[in-house]
C-alpha cells in the first residue's frame, strides 16, 4: 500500500523533470558523421566521377534497389551511363558503401527524404552525384591504383610508379 | 423568465459536461505526457487544444461498422446507455446553489441508481458483440462494478449520517464548518477507489485490459459508437470528480472566489488525480481486484458506518 503511494508521488515529481522529446521540425537530433542516411555519389578531388561502374554495389544490395549501366569514355575509362537508386526500397544498410572499391558511393547523415509521390523516391544519377569528395577528401582512386586506358596499360607512362603485384605482396 | 431559466440551466450543464468530457481527451494526453517526460499533442492550435476538434472530426467521419455476427439492436443501443446514465446524474449535481438542474431530495440515491444502470451498457456491449474477448470484458465489468458498487454506496452512508439527508445541496451546506474529508477520511478514500472502479479507469480497467482482451467490451465498436464509450468514460471521470468535490470537499464552498470557480477547481483537482493514477499504477490481477473489493473495502466501509454512527449517537 505504501509502495503504491510512493509510486504515485514519484510520478507526480516527474512534473518538474525536463522532457526528453526532441521537437523535430524545429529541433533536430544529432546524427553522427557516419550515420547511414541518404546515399550519394561522390567525386574525386580533381572533380572527376569516382564511380567506375563495377556493379559491386548493385550486386551486394540486399533489396536490389541500385541499378546502373556502365559505359566507357573515349579514353576507355569506365563510368556509369546512368545510375538509379530506388529509395522506397533502400534499407540504408550501407553494404554498397562497404563494397565500393573507389569510395564513390557513400551514405550521408540526411534522413529528410519524405515525398508525396512514390515516383519521386527514385533518384537518378543527377540527383545522386555531388560536387565534393564526401568523407574521403584527399582520396583519388586513379592516383592510387594507376590508370589503364586504351593503348597504355598501368604504369607504362613516363614517370609512373610500377604497379604493386598483389599476388606476390606477402606480409 | 421563470420558465426559461431551468431550460437554460439544462442546456448549459449539458454543454459544459460534454465539452469538459471531450476536453479531457486532450488534458489526459497532455498530463500523461507530462508525467512520462514527453510533450503530448502540442501541434494543433495553441497548446494542441484543437486536437480535440481534429479527433472529433476523425471519429465522426470514421466508418461506423456493425459486425454481421453482432446482435444489432443491442449493439447499437449499448453505447447510448452509458452516456445517458452519466448525463442523468449531472441533473442532480449541485454546481452552485443556483446552478442545479433539479434539486432532488434523494439525489445521492439517484446517482447510485444511475451508476448501477451504467453497468448494463458495458455488459450488453460485451454480450451483443458476439466476440469472446468482448464477452470476457463484459463479464469482468459486471463482476467488478457490482462488487465495487456495494461499498461505494456504503462509503457514502457516513456522509449521509453526518448530514441527515440524501439531498446533495444539503450535504454541501452541512460542510460549512468542516469539509467531510476530515471526519469521513476513510469514506473519502473508499469512495475514490470505488469511483475509479465505476469509471473503469486505469488501475481498474480490467474490462478493457488492452494487453489481455484486445479492448474488452468495446473491441468490436468503431466510429461514433466507440466515441460514445469514450465520451462516457470521460463523463464518468468528470462526474465522479464532481461528486467527490460535492460530497467530501464542500462543493462550491470556499473563501474569496465565486462558488462556481471553487467547484471547478476542486473538480479538476480530482480529474488530474485520476489521470495521475493512470500514469502511475499498474493493473491488478482480477482475483486481487475481487478480494480487495469484498475482503478489504467492504469491511472497511461497514466499520466506517459503525464508527460514524456511534460518534453521531454519542454526540446527540
Amino acid at each position: 500500500m505504501l509502495s503504491l503511494l510512493r509510486t504515485i508521488w514519484d510520478v507526480l515529481l516527474h512534473t518538474f523533470h525536463h522532457r526528453v522529446t526532441v521537437q523535430y521540425p524545429e529541433q533536430k537530433a544529432y546524427l553522427a558523421p557516419r550515420y547511414r542516411g541518404r546515399i550519394i555519389l561522390s567525386r574525386d578531388p580533381d572533380g572527376g566521377e569516382r564511380c567506375v561502374g563495377c556493379y559491386l554495389c548493385a550486386a551486394v544490395c540486399p533489396v536490389d534497389c541500385i541499378a546502373l549501366q556502365a559505359t566507357e569514355d573515349k579514353n576507355g575509362r569506365r563510368f556509369p551511363e546512368w545510375f538509379r537508386i530506388n529509395f522506397s526500397r533502400c534499407i540504408f544498410c550501407g553494404f554498397c558503401e562497404d563494397a565500393c572499391p573507389t569510395y564513390a558511393i557513400q551514405l550521408t547523415p540526411d534522413v529528410e527524404m519524405s515525398e508525396y509521390h512514390r515516383q519521386n523516391m527514385i533518384y537518378e544519377k543527377e540527383h545522386l552525384l555531388i560536387d565534393g569528395p564526401g568523407k574521403y577528401p584527399g582520396y583519388n582512386y586513379w592516383r592510387v591504383c594507376g590508370v589503364a586506358i586504351r593503348g597504355k596499360d598501368k604504369a607504362e607512362a613516363e614517370h609512373e610508379a610500377p604497379v604493386t603485384d598483389l599476388h606476390t605482396l606477402m606480409p | 423568465m421563470t420558465s426559461f431559466y431551468p431550460i437554460a440551466i439544462i442546456i448549459g450543464v449539458l454543454i459544459v459536461a460534454l465539452s469538459i468530457a471531450s476536453g479531457l481527451i486532450w488534458l489526459e494526453r497532455r498530463l500523461l505526457a507530462l508525467w512520462q517526460d514527453r510533450y503530448g499533442p502540442n501541434r494543433v492550435g495553441p497548446f494542441g487544444l484543437l486536437q480535440v476538434v481534429a479527433d472529433m472530426i476523425k471519429i465522426f467521419t470514421k466508418e461506423d461498422w456493425i459486425p454481421p455476427f453482432a446482435d444489432k439492436p443491442v449493439f447499437v443501443f449499448a453505447p447510448a446507455i452509458i452516456v445517458v446514465t452519466v448525463l442523468m446524474t449531472f441533473a442532480v449535481l449541485p454546481i452552485t446553489p443556483r446552478i442545479i438542474v433539479t434539486n432532488l431530495n434523494i439525489g445521492l440515491l439517484f446517482f447510485l441508481a444511475m451508476s448501477s444502470l451504467g453497468v448494463y451498457s458495458v455488459v450488453l456491449a460485451g454480450w451483443s458483440s458476439n466476440n469472446k474477448y468482448s464477452l470476457l470484458g463484459g463479464v469482468r465489468a459486471a463482476a467488478q462494478m457490482l462488487s465495487y458498487e456495494v461499498f461505494m454506496g456504503l462509503s457514502l452512508m457516513g456522509v449521509v449520517v453526518l448530514t441527515g439527508s440524501f439531498d446533495l445541496s444539503k450535504i454541501v451546506e452541512a460542510q460549512r464548518k468542516m469539509w467531510f474529508v476530515i471526519p469521513q477520511f476513510v469514506g473519502f478514500v473508499l469512495f475514490l477507489i470505488a469511483g475509479l472502479a465505476e469509471t473503469r479507469r486505469l488501475p481498474f480497467d480490467l474490462p478493457e485490459a488492452e494487453s489481455e482482451l484486445v479492448a474488452g467490451y468495446h473491441s468490436e465498436y468503431s466510429g461514433m459508437k466507440f466515441g460514445m464509450f469514450f465520451v462516457g468514460e470521460y463523463l464518468g471521470v468528470t462526474l465522479i470528480s464532481a461528486l467527490i468535490a460535492v460530497l467530501f470537499l464542500g462543493g462550491w464552498l470556499g473563501p474569496c472566489l465565486p462558488p462556481i470557480i471553487w467547484f471547478f477547481i476542486k473538480m479538476f483537482l480530482f480529474i488530474c488525480f485520476f489521470i495521475l493514477l493512470r500514469a502511475s499504477l499498474p493493473r491488478p490481477r482480477f482475483d486481487q481486484l475481487m478480494s480487495w473489493g469484498w475482503k478489504l473495502m467492504l469491511p472497511l466501509a461497514l466499520a466506517n458506518i459503525l464508527v460514524t454512527g456511534a460518534v453521531v449517537l454519542a454526540h446527540r
